[in-house]
């Protein structure tokens, strides 16, 4: 059967897999590209700057050793330039400048947003997963489970995320400094943030779960756990990707706002959004300590959104968001 | 029905209960309510410590101690018997002094801000939906994106910073510089003209006009000094009021509807009448007084859509309600203008009138006009940046369902049948786009009571995201279950609302 519908396309047009459609609608999607790009280069940066546990970073400065006030803490890139070192070197001695005491704050920024990065890539992982077989669950076998599993999901929404913030310090202090603070952040919140993608993911289950191949695959003796992670989730996984982005993007404000709060990552570690909270009364006098970590969380947050909506647009045409250049051509 | 209703409360009762244990447990494991009494040097420490954990019931393990919570918390069930018992804070005074407070606070911040971000929300969806694919939609749409990737503090900071500093600075020597005053001409017409859209020629009228306007008006303000004594006047008034009512008849009958047209005229006409009899009335009003007029002004509009009506009484009464309550707006809003060179005078405003934090300058006293600017100059900052976050959703909701609906076949069947467009936008899409945005404000009110937590501590303002945050930092659990408790049953509530609502707007949803 496969090999006569293919011998049919050879003849009328070179077919297209499924993944290769997607691929390259995905590609067509200039901004969700170069947002690709700008993620993994503050990536690479941050942790190539502070290092990966043991092993230090290439930057010469550590974010919570204490440096000889230069210039009073300006920062001294040569972007802007009536800030100029004097010396005419491009980074300086403290790029991001220094704060009140005199820590560096490029390195201070770069942890922070190694930090922001990895509860945001652990909630990612760990959300999308509970998520996912909740979800595809619920929808698969319906009646009590769904029932059970979904006011499970309906319990998990009520608890406000702030709570689960604040238990960080003390399992922090409780395990004994054994793991990250920010793995514990990530871990919490991926526990308690999964539940929109359950929903989405048993809407889908629903619907995909009454089609003809489901049956087939019933017929010919599939597993329940066969057919709903090999046969149903394959079709579903447009909206897990989508989804698990657009979370992973909300787990960036969620891990900033908790640190403004003074919730989450505890000191010496350093969170973005603890950043902005200490310095935001000097804001008058040291404005770049307020300039630094709200761009980076600002570009990481859109950046995110816009793969998030990229990959939506890929993933179902019908639906277009923000796609500006493609639709000029449909102008009325 | 009944039933489902029913049912729907009881699973939710049995909800928070669960949730409510998980939730005691989770802030109990959080730290220890006794940690800074441990690390003073009072020589009372030890008293103190043993005085705390008798009135908390840290003896207790925690998960029994949630009983005793809830035994106090189910008395507030009993109807009129006013036992309730929600426990007491770390400094001992009972949680139920706290909450109502915290509440007013809380509601007085959001009612502004949800109100304000609904409307301009649906504003700009609507016009970013009907020009879609044009620079301002793209435009819109990109505003949207950054607003969802801006941490709430970033902006309430921002606004603090620039806003109110810069606005305060500027009223020292309140004159807007040529250069300035032609910069913004300039955007206000690039915004305009994008709003309008259209041909060439209608573009460059529009963005002259506008730009035009923009001059003169900014010109005006300097010229009359006007940031430092603003009102609106008998002339500015009058043109509004009447612009009211040729809007809004234009836009809920058509300006072929010459019944609708008379009313809101007549509407327009009182609201003149009444800037020129009320002022005394004004003078010495209360809050009791202010209500009385806004109902009268209700009643007025009603019955002069009702005289004037004929065939089509509804809508001209409508017409004549909206444009009596808003041009009857323009009169206080004179009225607070009229106050604001005595408030900014005032020795505890110091010519600075825009507060960054708090929701009350303690010191003042005056009547209601003057202590009205002093709510609104304090609540005006937290309100723009709490607008901005709820905007953002408000607008993508209302432009993705106004997409779908216009791309619906009773649209086209509409224009078939040679209905005007304006008809079609109003009567046929805007309503239908409306129904899944009822769902989304009744969800959006239940989160909002407790999710203006950042904007809270940002500005400083007692409501109740500041007694959780404080609570849970110090540790306190009972003000936080309180939170908790409040919080959820209006949430559940809004969402119960919200189902039903969608049931009520879209017969389509009850044949499920």
């Amino acid at each position: 059967m496969t090999q006569v519908l293919e011998t049919e396309k050879k003849t009328e047009q070179v077919g297209h897999s499924q993944a290769r459609l997607i691929f390259g609608r995905f590609v067509e999607h200039k901004i969700a590209l170069v947002s690709i790009l700008i993620v993994a280069f503050i990536t690479v940066l941050s942790w190539s700057v502070v290092g990966v546990g043991s092993i230090p970073g290439w930057w010469h400065l550590t974010y919570n050793q204490l440096n000889p006030l230069i210039d009073g803490g300006r920062p001294t890139m040569s972007v802007v330039p009536q800030w100029l070192g004097g010396e005419g070197v491009f980074l300086g001695e403290h790029p991001f400048g220094q704060d009140r005491i005199g820590k560096d704050y490029f390195a201070m920024t770069m942890r922070g947003i190694q930090n922001s990065l990895t509860v945001m890539f652990i909630v990612g992982i760990l959300a999308t997963v509970i998520g996912t077989v909740i979800g595809a669950v619920a929808g698969y076998y319906r009646g009590v489970i769904d029932a059970i599993l979904m006011r499970f999901t309906d319990l998990i929404i009520i608890i406000p995320v702030i709570v689960i913030g604040a238990l960080v310090g003390s399992i922090a202090s409780t395990l004994g400094g054994a793991i990250d603070g920010p793995v514990i952040l990530g871990i919490l919140l991926g526990l308690f943030t999964w539940t929109t993608l359950a929903r989405l993911v048993r809407g889908e289950f629903f619907t995909l779960r009454e089609r003809e191949f489901v049956e087939a695959a019933r017929v010919a003796g599939a597993s329940d756990a066969r057919i709903i992670f090999k046969h149903i989730l394959p079709n579903a996984i447009g909206v897990v990707i989508v989804a698990a982005t657009l979370l992973m993007a909300g787990a960036i404000l969620l891990e900033v706002a908790l640190g403004f709060l003074g919730l989450g990552v505890r000191p010496p570690d350093v969170s973005l959004g603890r950043l902005i909270s200490e310095n935001q009364s000097s804001f008058a006098h040291r404005p770049w300590l307020f300039w630094w970590p709200g761009l980076f969380i600002i570009t990481l947050a859109l950046c995110i959104n816009f793969i998030g909506d990229g990959l939506r647009d890929a993933f179902d045409p019908r639906q277009r968001r923000f796609r500006p250049r493609r639709q000029k051509k449909v102008l009325k | 029905m009944l039933s489902f209703i029913v049912r729907r409360v009881f699973v939710s009762a049995l909800l928070l209960l669960g949730a409510s244990f998980i939730m005691y447990i989770l802030t109990a494991l959080s730290g220890d309510p006794l940690e800074e009494l441990r690390g003073s040097r009072d020589p009372n420490r030890d008293l103190l410590i043993q005085l705390r954990s008798d009135q908390l019931n840290l003896d207790v393990p925690a998960p029994l101690r949630y009983f005793g919570w809830l035994a106090g918390a189910a008395k507030c069930l009993i109807p009129m018997a006013n036992s309730c018992d929600l426990g007491v804070n770390i400094l001992n005074q009972p949680v139920t002094d706290l909450i109502p407070m915290a509440l007013d606070s809380t509601i007085q911040l959001i009612t502004g801000a949800t109100l304000l971000a609904i409307v301009v929300g649906i504003t700009i969806g609507i016009v970013s939906a009907l020009r879609h694919n044009t620079g301002f939609d793209y435009s819109v749409t990109f505003i949207i994106f950054l607003l969802f990737s801006m941490p709430a503090f970033w902006i309430a900071v921002l606004l603090k910073e620039f806003l109110a500093i810069g606005f305060n600075d500027f009223l020292a020597q309140p004159v807007i510089s040529l250069p300035a005053i032609l910069g913004i001409a300039v955007v206000a017409g690039i915004i305009w003209q994008a709003m309008v859209a259209g041909p060439r020629r209608r573009r460059v009228i529009v963005f002259v006009i506008s730009g035009l306007a923009t001059t003169a008006l900014l010109v005006f303000f300097n010229l009359s000094d006007w940031f430092r004594n603003p009102g609106l006047g008998a002339v500015m008034i009058a043109v509004s009021a009447f612009g009211i009512a040729v809007l809004v008849t234009g836009l809920i009958a058509g300006f072929k509807d010459r019944r609708a047209m008379t009313t809101a005229l007549i509407n327009a006409g009182l609201a003149v009448i009444a800037y020129f009899t009320l002022q005394n009335l004004f003078d010495m009003s209360s809050w009791a007084t202010i209500s009385i007029l806004v109902v009268a002004t209700l009643v007025v509009g009603l019955a002069s859509g009702w005289l004037v009506g004929g065939d089509d009484r509804a809508v001209s009464m409508r017409i004549g309600a909206i444009t009596a309550v808003l041009s009857g707006g323009l009169l206080l809003i004179d009225r607070f203008m009229q106050s604001w060179a005595l408030y900014t005078a005032d020795r505890a405003i110091g010519g600075r009138p825009i507060a960054t934090v708090g929701s009350s300058t303690p010191t003042l006293d005056g009547d209601i006009w003057i202590m009205g600017i002093d709510t609104f100059t304090h609540f005006l900052l937290p309100t723009i940046s709490l607008t901005l976050i709820s905007l953002a959703g408000y607008t993508r909701y209302v432009r993705s369902g106004m997409l779908d609906v216009l791309d619906q076949d009773y649209i086209r069947t509409a224009r078939a049948k040679g209905l005007d467009e304006r008809t079609v936008i109003v009567r046929h899409a805007f309503r239908n786009a409306l129904i899944p945005l009822a769902t989304l404000v009744a969800a959006d009110i239940g989160a909002i009571i407790g999710g203006a937590i950042i904007t809270e501590q940002v500005f400083a303002i007692s409501g109740m995201g500041q007694l959780f945050i404080r609570s849970l930092s110090n540790v306190d659990p009972n003000p936080v279950m309180a939170y908790f408790v409040v919080v959820s049953i209006v949430a559940l509530i809004a969402n119960l609302i919200a189902d039903l609502s969608y049931a009520a707007l879209d017969p389509r949803v009850r044949t499920h």
